[in-house]
């Protein structure tokens, strides 16, 4: 599904870069692996260069010069500010309110923005067994904003999760494959349709959405990635196409 | 000083017992898989296993009947999937796994507790989540001197901890840099602490950067040399995390009859980790880390 007239780029490349625009210059970002360490490598490399990396394994201020297969991986720890015990971690910077960003991701994301990463179906006897919290949960309550990146899909987005594994307060944006969904303080904290990308639909998203979506009149339209962007992800960040596709 | 060298044959024969609480701690670096294995080797049974992330290792440890309860935060493989054979004990009827439950911030605040020598760690955490309303020992408190309400989770106090390092002394003053997870408040919180290494070194090079020691030899109990026992998880400075391992493991744990001809080959195959070693020829040519040394300091006055 590749658009666009001016700059070819994928779905994945897409969300990777609007997830990055969401990073100040400055700003203290708790990393996950997968498109959310590409975009606050991509950030850090464009608009954002006095970004502090920080991840939960205890690597604080990293410049991984691989793209790291896992949140502890060594390319964290050559060559960045500090490394700490994760203690420190979820303590002195998470609890102490020094991370202006977090992001998250789910198996599903409900209409408030609530996220499970514990079980499908009830606790005690699960249909699926997921990894579970992780330091997710603590993420969700102390990051000044939350991002999250996820496809669309109504199993993935239904009306109320099996499990409040991370509450979705903090939620900021979902960045989506079709769109982008914000807390609507309009609705009380519901998730709303706030941008379409190009060549998408309400009629799309809704399909995807096991609640009863509202839409932000008028929808925004999303500024495609630049040239640099996409070069800076394919031959610099992801040169094998691990995450971008 | 104390020689506290043993074999790791021995040190799990004498201090890991059947019904222990077991912690291999390390946070996707040096974790333990040397110590897994012989504890899988000689049978011992109804563990209660405890880490953040039980990783691949307490996916073999449970899918080789060791243990009986499951301590935990966040149970994947990174960067993969899912644990299958964790999985499996989960999902089935009745479960054969039980679970207690947390998220990293609630276990680490559980070593810290233990570590301290309190009986529970106040935490801002799991306000909207479920979490509580799970597996694991989570309670409100009020601040007796504001009345503020934050959430609490017990000590853990394992039986015994069982640490990877780079590099310790025959006394067992242990020395780790990179990733430190919460190795250091296990260990303090722990009864029993195995310390399992990649270097035995003299007690004059521990002495020259004492800074770098995570666990005193005052609260460890056995030295062990096991070089390159923490593959397929990895050692700043010694050998790179075998990636490639962990994405074949998710075939492997898939099918409880692969995953049964891995433990007899890898594992009950095998004495120790010098033969688990020669069945994997070549590791050490593609994970052997590169030299990066730092500057040093000077700690003359």
């Amino acid at each position: 599904m590749s658009v666009s007239a001016a700059v070819d780029y994928t779905l994945n490349e897409l969300m990777c870069v609007l997830a990055a625009r969401e990073i100040a210059d400055g700003d203290v970002v708790f990393v996950g692996i997968g498109l959310p360490n590409l975009a606050c490598n991509l950030a850090r490399a464009t608009h954002a260069p006095n970004m502090t990396l920080i991840y939960e394994s205890g690597a604080v201020g990293a410049i991984p010069d691989r793209v790291p297969p896992s949140i502890g991986d060594p390319a964290l720890v050559t060559g960045s500010l500090m490394v700490c015990s994760m203690a420190d971690i979820f303590q002195s910077f998470l609890q102490n309110g020094k991370i202006q960003v977090g992001f998250l991701g789910g198996a599903q994301i409900d209409r408030f923005a609530n996220i499970n990463t514990t079980v499908v179906g009830p606790y005690a006897s699960p249909k699926v067994r997921l990894p579970g919290s992780g330091g997710a949960c603590e993420i969700a309550l102390h990051a000044q904003k939350v991002l999250v990146i996820s496809k669309l899909d109504k199993r993935a987005f239904p009306e109320k999760v099996d499990f409040v594994t991370s509450p979705g307060g903090k939620v900021k944006k979902v960045i989506t494959n079709m769109g982008i969904l914000e807390r609507g303080p309009e609705t009380g904290g519901e998730l709303v349709l706030t941008a379409l990308y190009p060549s998408c639909t309400f009629e799309q998203v809704q399909a995807n959405v096991g609640w009863k979506l509202k839409a932000r009149e008028p929808l925004s339209s999303v500024e495609p990635p630049t040239e640099a962007e996409v070069r800076l992800l394919r031959e610099k960040l992801d040169p094998k196409r691990l995450h971008i596709k | 000083m104390k020689n506290k060298v043993a074999s790791l044959k021995e040190a799990v024969a004498s201090l890991v017992r059947d019904g222990d609480t077991v912690v291999i701690e390390g946070f996707t670096h040096l974790i333990c898989f040397a110590a897994g294995h012989e504890i899988i080797r000689q049978g011992r049974k109804n563990l209660t296993l405890a880490r953040l992330t039980p990783d691949l290792i307490y996916d073999q440890m449970i899918a080789a009947g060791c243990a009986r309860k499951l301590v935990f935060s966040w149970a994947g493989n990174p960067g993969v999937g899912s644990l299958h054979a964790f999985r499996r004990a989960v999902e089935a009827r009745p479960p054969r796994l039980e679970l207690e439950e947390y998220s990293h911030f609630g276990m680490v605040a559980r070593f810290c507790a233990g570590a301290a020598n309190l009986p529970f760690w106040p935490l801002r955490d799991y306000q909207g989540s479920d979490i509580p309303k799970g597996s694991g020992r989570v309670k409100a408190v009020a601040c007796p001197f504001t009345g503020e309400e934050v959430a609490a989770v017990p000590a853990l106090r394992p039986d015994v901890t069982i640490v990877h390092a780079q590099r310790a002394d025959k006394a067992g003053n242990t020395q780790i840099w990179g990733l430190m997870g919460v190795q250091k408040e296990a260990a303090f919180a722990s009864k029993r602490v195995i310390v399992v290494v990649e270097e035995l070194v003299d007690e004059s090079v521990i002495r020259s950067d004492p800074n770098r020691t995570l666990i005193p030899g005052l609260q460890v109990d056995a030295v062990c040399v096991e070089p390159w026992g923490a593959h397929p998880s990895y050692a700043q400075g010694y050998y790179d995390r075998d990636n490639d391992f962990y994405v074949r493991w998710d075939q492997v744990a898939r099918d409880e009859t692969a995953l049964a001809r891995y433990l007899d080959e890898f594992v009950y195959g095998v004495q120790d980790r010098a033969g688990y070693m020669s069945k994997n020829p070549g590791l050490a040519q593609r994970l052997s880390a590169k030299p990066r040394m730092c500057a040093g300091v000077n700690y003359g006055y």
